[in-house]
């Protein structure tokens, strides 16, 4: 994560960068968006610094979600936005969790907005949140198997949720009421087949 | 009695679903009974059709953008009130036409799938815009490409969104097939 040649510190990345010191592995404000990458593992610690923190004030969950670099190792990428509706500024977080132990810690304890859009990471992604209260797929149906997000998952694979096609034949006109003697001349009635 | 050619009027007529003076063949029965044109013979079957297709209580399953279209047809400037099917029920026991508006998910297969069967015989459904005909533009994992992969559709609407004057068409056209459809069993 390069970036680093920025010549001025924004005076936010400034302030995470002195109070986080290590914990923050590289950082960035490109178009003018400050960003920090951290461990997973100092997620919640790091928002909560965030958060509690006076001169950042971080008070606002705006969006969490996830990417996936499918050829990359660690290769998902948690995404947090947070909003200071006190300060008017805005940093974004990041981490990276490995595919064979997606966890990291969870947002909720601190931001009531996390809950649902952390479900929404572990519906698509596959991303575990520990702590998270309750932690169940919040878009699609728990019979689901897999997380569509993700780059392997087919996209034109679907899992119907029950097993219906009907040949095009209407109980009522056919079983119900078979049509019987004269012909009648009938407009506009071809069921598809 | 010779027999009025003009008055004579096919037996044909009547099994078409059209309602024909009762004076079939010259049998003056009811003409000497002075009911001329007061009796009129017609099927069951006809009457009952169009009871039906002027009646038609309708079920709107809305689940997307096309509900602004339906809502659009249902108001004042295009009226389906005047074909008789202005009632929307919003219990499915009580509608005779559902109306699949809007795309429709695997998850809320099962949903509409207990809707129409709630719905009591006879009962038809519209499939109204291009993602309730055959998914529309959505091709991925979640989207059921038709509502006809679940429930059976008797008119298809397309158009995303259709033109409120499509829809009035298929109506219309649903009122055709009520009408030649029979309505009793023998």
């Amino acid at each position: 994560m390069s970036g680093n040649e920025t010549p001025e510190l924004s005076p936010v990345l400034a302030a995470v960068l002195e109070g986080l010191g290590d914990t923050v592995l590289a950082w960035h404000s490109q178009h003018g968006d400050d960003t920090i990458l951290i461990q997973p593992a100092d997620r919640a610690t790091v928002a909560a610094y965030l958060k509690d923190t006076e001169s950042l004030a971080f008070d606002m969950l705006m969006d969490s979600t996830a990417v996936d670099y499918e050829d990359e190792e660690p290769r998902f990428e948690i995404v947090d936005h947070f909003f200071s509706t006190k300060k008017h500024h805005r940093l974004r977080l990041k981490c990276r969790v490995p595919e064979d132990k997606p966890n990291a810690p969870s947002l909720t304890p601190l931001y009531g907005s996390a809950n649902w859009m952390e479900r929404e990471t572990y519906d698509m992604y596959g991303v575990v949140f520990d702590d998270h209260p309750d932690l169940r797929r919040i878009l699609l149906y728990p019979e689901f198997v897999g997380y569509p997000l993700r780059k392997d998952y087919d996209k034109l694979h679907e899992q119907p949720l029950f097993e219906s096609r009907y040949e095009g034949v209407r109980e009522t006109d056919e079983k119900l009421h078979p049509r019987v003697g004269v012909e009648l001349p009938i407009h506009g009635t071809e069921v598809p087949r | 009695m010779a027999v009025d050619p003009d008055k004579v009027v096919q037996l044909g007529d009547a099994r078409n679903g059209n309602i024909v003076p009762a004076n079939y063949g010259g049998d003056d029965i009811i003409e000497k009974a002075g009911l001329e044109n007061n009796v009129w013979a017609t099927r069951m079957d006809a009457v009952l059709g169009w009871a039906r297709k002027f009646s038609l209580f309708q079920y709107p399953f809305v689940t997307a953008c096309c509900g602004m279209e339906f809502m659009a047809v249902s108001g004042s400037h295009y009226d389906t009130d005047r074909f008789g099917a202005a009632l929307p029920r919003f219990s499915p026991r009580q509608a005779d036409m559902l109306m699949v508006v809007g795309t429709i998910v695997h998850k809320q297969a099962p949903v509409l799938r207990t809707v129409y069967d709630q719905m009591c015989e006879p009962k038809w459904v519209v499939a109204f815009g291009a993602c309730a005909v055959s998914g529309g533009f959505y091709q991925n994992y979640t989207s059921v490409p038709g509502a006809d992969k679940i429930i059976p559709v008797d008119v298809y609407i397309p158009g995303c969104p259709p033109r409120p004057e499509t829809v009035l068409d298929a109506l219309v056209k649903l009122q055709e097939k009520i009408q030649a459809s029979r309505h009793i069993a023998f």
